[in-house]
């Protein structure tokens, strides 16, 4: 944010308010103009902690989801991984991912700032500050792969993964395209991150869950998906409710400062608006192809459109933030539907929620996007040609093959090592039992007969 | 006319059923139990402290059959639930004094297939 921008609240707002409050005390009208600059600092630096926290708050939304989602006795299990997935994304993301992500560097990866010895910060807030916000990011981006790899994955093997993931693949990401590396350069735009946060962890849950292979159970011999149903939808729409309500934090929060008002609430209107049209036409989409509008798949629809609009909400108008939730929607129903044919077992849709509605969302910038809105170009819907568009695919698909390489690597390599998939025995038993020794509903009759 | 009740562990009874459907038994009776055997518990903890879990879970499965369908039955039941582990389950043939269907009030065997 430009000093500019800040002077400019100061006038309107600030100055007015001081000057009424200390009439007559013109001797410290330099000073006063100092502390404004303060002042705004402040308040800047306000907006970015409470988004910071409303996003850790999503980390209860993501657990609740996944644990929704999943069987009874698996839940201690998923809830256990979204904990420590978020603690190790803060120790990672200080040690070594900040400096990655936003130390300078080259175009591919920074490399200043480790522990965050001399880091600077990346906006006009403190450096503390805006590390908090980008780690709550990492760890959302962490998160995401505990749903796709739920309910057969080693428990060590996922610590890991978490700490790796956190510490280089999504800082490298992030540098591309938020810490000034060659994404960057050629103008890609993601506001809020479909591509640096959900593609990330899409793409990583996508190739997780084809390492692994299905669940036992969820393909009969001939190749037909099975019904694994989640032991409680309550759970799961508390989740994604606190998710919507968190993402108020992970876009609006993501203009880093409260100068541009404007800014601030087209993002958040159009937030709200794409997650309700990903929830209806999710709907919708599900009630004609499959006969009942399905709540897990409606949830999904909002969740979709939350991805989708991450990336362009800043670009875009509201009526463009509907169509894409809408999309998003289509997407979330299409894609669980076309996993379950291809023989992948991603048990929360990971991969169609974050991994395909990430791909769109960045897409839509070049659709949508306005250059009167602070895009480089306008979007093909705007007669800025395929010029927005082609970046966004170049930085979608560079991206999306990225990860699903490292990714792979790193999930092949802990294969090896510690081992992926927990035992066959221990996965029909319930992995409370296997990997933690305890129950989560302890007093309840949970059955397994599957 | 026999009553067969059978034990097996909760994840093969997708199995059971399979098998006992390619009998042509289509009726049964499914509850979930609790139940010890050979078959050992295992240990639970709750914040440090242990806890010997003895009473597994199981599922029981009651079958009402004519004579003839006995021995295909058992031969089902135990084709679907057989792992050659301890845990298995076991199969229990009780003699079936009556059934009556409540619908149409036949009994004996009519009422049982």
């Amino acid at each position: 944010m430009s000093n500019k921008l800040i002077l400019k609240f100061s006038k309107i707002s600030i100055l007015t308010f001081l000057v009424l409050l200390l009439p007559g005390s013109t001797a410290m009208a330099a000073e006063q103009s100092i502390k404004l600059a303060d002042v705004a600092r402040g308040l800047d630096t306000f907006w970015v902690l409470f988004a910071a926290f409303l996003v850790f708050f999503m980390q209860a939304g993501f657990g609740m989801v996944e644990a929704g989602f999943i069987r009874a006795k698996n839940t201690c299990n998923i809830l256990t991984k979204n904990f420590l997935d978020y603690c190790m994304a803060c120790l990672a993301f200080f040690m070594f991912g900040y400096a990655i992500m936003f130390g300078s560097g080259n175009a591919i990866f920074g490399a200043k700032g480790w522990f965050l010895q001399g880091a600077t910060s990346g906006a006009n807030v403190p450096l503390f500050a805006f590390w908090l916000f980008q780690a709550a990011f990492c760890g959302a981006a962490a998160t995401i792969v505990a749903g796709g790899m739920a309910e057969r994955m080693n428990f060590k093997a996922y610590m890991m993964y978490s700490f790796l993931i956190s510490a280089t693949v999504y800082p490298l990401v992030g540098h591309w395209v938020w810490g000034g590396g060659w994404l960057a350069s050629l103008n890609f735009a993601d506001f809020a991150g479909s591509t640096v946060v959900h593609l990330v962890g899409g793409s990583a849950a996508l190739i997780g869950t084809i390492i692994l292979g299905p669940r036992i159970g969820k393909f009969n011999r001939d190749g037909t998906p099975n019904v694994i149903a989640g032991h409680s939808i309550p759970l799961a729409s508390l989740g994604v409710f606190i998710l919507w309500f968190g993402w108020f934090g992970f876009n609006p929060g993501s203009t880093l400062g409260i100068s541009n008002g404007d800014l601030i609430a087209r993002v958040a209107i159009n937030t709200n608006l794409a997650a309700a049209s990903g929830a209806i036409i999710a709907m919708f989409t599900v009630w004609k192809q499959f006969g009942k509008p399905d709540l897990s798949m409606i949830m999904n629809g909002a969740l979709a459109g939350l991805v989708a609009v991450t990336a362009p909400c800043a670009f875009v108008s509201p009526a463009a933030a509907i169509l894409i939730g809408s999309v998003g929607g289509v997407l979330v129903v299409f894609g669980v539907w076309l996993l379950d044919r291809l023989h992948v077992d991603d048990p929360v849709g990971a991969f169609p929620v974050h991994g395909m509605n990430g791909i769109w969302g960045t897409l839509a910038i070049g659709l949508f996007g306005q250059k009167a809105l602070g895009l480089a170009n306008n979007g093909l819907f705007y007669g800025g040609g395929f010029t927005q568009l082609g970046i966004q695919a170049l930085g979608a698909l560079s991206v999306a093959s990225f990860v699903i390489v490292t990714m792979g690597i790193v999930f092949k390599l802990i294969d090896v090592t510690i081992g992926l998939r927990v035992s066959r025995d221990e996965e029909l038993k319930g992995l409370d039992i296997g990997e933690h020794g305890m129950e989560s509903y302890a007093g309840f009759q949970i059955f397994v007969t599957e | 006319m026999k009553l067969i009740i059978a034990m097996i562990q909760p994840h093969k009874l997708t199995d059971v059923k399979r098998a006992l459907f390619e009998a042509e038994v289509h009726k049964m009776t499914v509850t979930n139990a609790l139940g010890c055997g050979q078959q050992k518990g295992y240990t639970e903890t709750y914040r440090g402290v242990e806890e010997e879990v003895n009473l597994l879970k199981k599922i029981r499965l009651e079958i009402a059959v004519n004579e003839d369908f006995v021995k295909p039955t058992i031969d089902a039941i135990i084709k679907g639930a057989r792992t050659g582990k301890i845990g298995d389950g076991k199969i229990l043939v009780l003699n079936l004094e009556e059934c009556i269907r409540i619908r149409t009030g036949e009994s004996g065997g009519p009422a049982i297939g």
